[in-house]
């Protein structure tokens, strides 16, 4: 049973910038979308219907491939109260699950916590992109930021073998003598050992991988990639981390958000061949979401930033469907012209947490709320 | 007693500065210890990189937009500058009146905070406080401009106390929205009109545009108010007068100024420091100037006490690297991968995580920071196609005909980059990763050529060294 539980991994995809929801599950048969929206839309012939209301964007066909065999569970009107329009303010509400004070952990850093008090294995999370998402950082938490599974580690300069060794064995020597030390070098030293272990351990994982899935060569799908390497490489890791865009599309919108979706759409369903291939299905379930979305009226070219966004869980685990209420688009409903939340990210975060990694969500995103059942299994 | 100036002045200027190549401490060591903590308190001629150079290749700094090119702007200002503790106690602002882009989605007002911070950062702190209350980046950053007569917002009331002054249990919420009260009225020129531009985040129809303060008499409230204990019909400046005052301010700012130029813990040698610090505080009139003069002729700071005891900002150790490399001294579009670089260890410049700055010293260092710090350091410090690499590797050939044994090829390079001292295992791993190629002779040496390139190899180690990480 333990195992079982081990063995669930969650991997977040961040959209960075401000995906427009309006344009990802598109409103197709909706008058009002037309109205505010009269340049920046995806025309009903082309969108992908999944209804007789809504439809993805056409360059979501692979999620579309997967919506039609109920994977795909789409989080309509979530987001969070007093919406901020500010990229960072927002991200870093979304990160670290405190929308009220500046938060100081980051929510997938708690988890990681959570899932290994003692630090025992420093691959419990990973991030797949250079600097550290504040999702994932926690006092005393290592977490691994990995910018190319291949190279990683120290001295990615140092190509040279000989060189290399030498460089690698003096610099564990210096860092070895911690004992007696006053207690910062001993924290560099330790410190230094986690990263080298992980390290070594990471690099293993390409040597090790075989799979007849090929991935786009963009940065979201190369990472999803390195995901897949390192998971089925059984290192222990339970939280996948990587961000993609940028969605900040205020002007050339169309373009921009096409490439961006087919990117990330393919990504996915390259992942989620490579895990079928692999017989790993039922290990992993893969979180999209943006810091917000945009505003309802179109700028002409773009759309500026808005607030209640969209958000998605895909997986074998998942329950298909729609989920949460998709925001109504009358001038009445909306919030000073953007679409309105109606449920709290936090509601999606405890799910996850709760439903998928086993952890009691509270002390985790600061406080009780109320879970999607959008699950066939949940952790038991 | 020479290799003790060069090592003190060395301790002074990665403290009071980014760190020195040899030819500059030479130059400093002539000067003597007391005139140059003067010249380093007046800074006069910075001989920074110029502005209209700078633009040429960032243009996003002519536009008031992008984060990185702002952040590169000031990292030019780091590596260039012949003034550094301009530049170090403007980054010791930032740090502590931390405002970030993210709520003001232009660079431009956060480089002239920057500015302001260079022109009166070591000047009188009542003085500071008065600039930093009409900043346009500060007013948007915590909400002054919707600081109003009769409808107060205290955001900025309250952090000028709990985090820019005194610090938290020193004063009353009473205190907060009195202080609150005070400041209505300080505002943006343009206020409304601005603030819907930055709520939308809009960069249409006029793109950025940058602010300016202004005062309004007609949203002011004048009425009477109590603050700390007094009463009157205060305005922000009267508010700042009381709050520079106070004992609690005092110590606050000496603490601050300690931590970030002196150690990051607090000891009692180090308390007692703080205590003269304070003393010059009040002799001053509030002299930024005079609190740190204090400090750099403090026993404690130029005792083996302080050398080590702070672990390098990624700002510090980044400029310091490059500073010493001698890279990056005319502009390159490169150099926004520099601002990069420190985000990626944890300190992107122009945008702290929070109004309440960094969190410095060891929190600083977890297992990927490290990994970035001295991936970058060490492959800066061991090209040696750059200028200063060049110049260590000028001082080594020239010294007793270019022969070094693999103890002094260690102990001549840990001198030539600090003098930076290192523990005894430290050094034996240093000698014997020296000893695997034997004596090295550099006489008749080519660039790029291997007897230089173990010089390079010399100084990737080092920079990778624990004692490297601090400062």
């Amino acid at each position: 049973m333990a195992s079982a539980i081990r063995d669930k991994a969650l991997v977040v995809i961040q959209l960075s910038g401000g995906n427009d929801c309006l344009n990802t599950v598109v409103p197709y048969t909706n008058g009002l979308y037309y109205d505010f929206r009269p340049t920046v839309n995806i025309a009903a012939e082309d969108v992908l219907p999944i209804d007789d209301a809504f439809g993805f964007n056409p360059s979501m066909g692979p999620v579309k491939r997967l919506w039609d065999e109920g994977k795909v569970a789409v989080i309509n009107g979530i987001g969070y109260p007093h919406p901020d329009r500010s990229h960072f303010r927002s991200m870093d509400i979304w990160h670290t699950a405190e929308p009220e004070k500046i938060g100081k952990e980051g929510w997938l850093g708690r988890a990681i916590r959570t899932l290994d008090p003692q630090g025992n294995n420093v691959l419990m999370g990973i991030n797949f992109g250079r600097g550290l998402p504040r999702a994932l950082g926690c006092r005393g938490v290592p977490v691994a930021s990995v910018g190319n599974l291949e190279t990683y580690g120290l001295y990615p300069d140092l190509q040279e073998e000989r060189s290399r060794q030498f460089a690698l064995q003096t610099f564990t020597k210096m860092y070895g003598g911690g004992a007696g030390r006053d207690a910062v070098m001993g924290f560099l030293g330790q410190t230094a050992s986690d990263a080298l272990k992980g390290a070594d351990i990471l690099r293993t994982a390409p040597a090790q991988y075989a799979s007849t899935v090929a991935y786009a060569n963009n940065s979201v799908a190369q990472s999803l990639k390195s995901m897949a390497q390192v998971m089925f490489a059984d290192l222990g890791t339970r939280i996948y981390y990587t961000q993609h865009g940028s969605f900040d599309t205020h002007s050339g919108e169309l373009a921009t958000h096409a490439k961006l979706w087919q990117e990330v759409a393919g990504a996915v369903e390259a992942f989620m061949d490579d895990l079928r291939e692999h017989g790993r299905e039922d290990d992993a379930l893969v979180f999209i979401f943006s810091e917000f979305g945009r505003r309802i009226r179109d700028n002409g070219s773009g759309a500026d930033h808005g607030s209640g966004g969209v958000a998605f869980v895909i997986g074998k685990a998942v329950q298909g469907g729609m989920y949460g209420e998709y925001p109504s688009l009358k001038v009445e409903a909306q919030l000073e012209g953007d679409l309105h939340f109606n449920n709290d990210f936090r509601c999606t975060y405890s799910t996850l947490l709760e439903q998928w990694l086993g952890l009691e969500p509270a002390p985790i995103v600061n406080g009780q709320f109320e879970q999607f059942a959008c699950l066939k299994t949940s952790a038991s | 007693m020479y290799q003790q100036d060069m090592t003190l002045m060395a301790h002074l200027l990665r403290r009071a500065g980014f760190g020195a190549t040899r030819d500059d401490l030479e130059a400093y060591v002539a000067k003597g210890y007391e005139a140059v903590v003067e010249e380093l308190l007046h800074p006069s001629d910075p001989q920074a990189m110029p502005e209209d150079i700078i633009r040429r290749y960032h243009v996003d700094q002519s536009e008031l937009r992008q984060l990185d090119a702002a952040g590169a702007n000031w990292l030019y200002r780091m590596i260039t500058t012949k003034c550094p503790l301009e530049e170090k106690i403007a980054l010791f602002w930032h740090s502590l009146f931390a405002t970030g882009y993210a709520k003001l989605n232009q660079a431009r007002v956060l480089l002239n905070q920057i500015d302001m911070f260079r022109r009166y950062g070591l000047g009188r702190f009542d003085r500071l406080l008065v600039e930093l209350s009409k900043d346009p980046a500060m007013i948007i950053w915590l909400d002054n401009n919707n600081n109003h007569k009769g409808a107060i917002n205290e955001n900025y009331g309250r952090e000028l106390l709990e985090l820019f002054s005194m610090g938290i249990g020193n004063y009353t919420e009473q205190d907060i929205q009195e202080c609150a009260r005070a400041f209505t009225g300080w505002t943006l020129g343009n206020a409304e009109y601005m603030a819907v531009r930055a709520s939308k985040d809009s960069i249409w129809p006029y793109g950025r545009i940058a602010w300016h303060f202004e005062y309004r008499d007609g949203d002011h409230d004048d009425g009477e108010k109590t603050f700390l204990g007094e009463t009157d019909r205060f305005n922000g400046e009267e508010i700042i007068d009381i709050v520079a005052r106070q004992e609690a301010t005092a110590h606050f700012i000496s603490r601050r100024l300690f931590q970030f130029f002196a150690a990051d813990e607090i000891d009692a040698d180090g308390e007692q420091t703080i205590q003269e610090m304070k003393q010059s505080y009040f002799d001053s009139g509030y002299e930024i100037r005079a609190v740190l003069r204090t400090l750099f002729h403090s026993d404690y700071f130029t005792s083996e006490q302080a050398r080590y005891a702070r672990v390098k900002g990624p700002v510090e150790l980044v400029v310091g690297a490059i500073r010493l490399a001698g890279s990056y001294r005319t502009p390159t579009l490169g150099a926004h991968q520099l601002a990069y670089q420190t985000f990626y260890m944890g300190q992107g410049l122009l945008q702290p995580p929070s109004v309440e700055g960094w969190h410095e010293g060891l929190e600083w260092v977890d297992s990927g920071s490290l990994l970035e710090r001295i991936n970058f350091i060490a492959k800066e410090l061991s090209n040696v196609q750059n200028s200063g690499v060049r110049a260590i590797i000028a001082r080594l050939a020239a010294e007793n005909g270019g022969t070094l044994t693999p103890e002094q090829l260690v102990d001549r390079c840990l001198d030539l980059v600090g003098p930076l001292s290192v523990h005894d295992d430290t050094r034996s791993a240093l000698v014997e990763f020296a000893a695997m190629d034997g004596a090295l002779q550099l006489k008749g040496h080519q660039p790029g050529d291997p007897s230089e390139q173990r010089v390079g190899n010399m100084l990737r180690m080092i920079a990778s060294t624990r004692e490297f990480q601090l400062a």
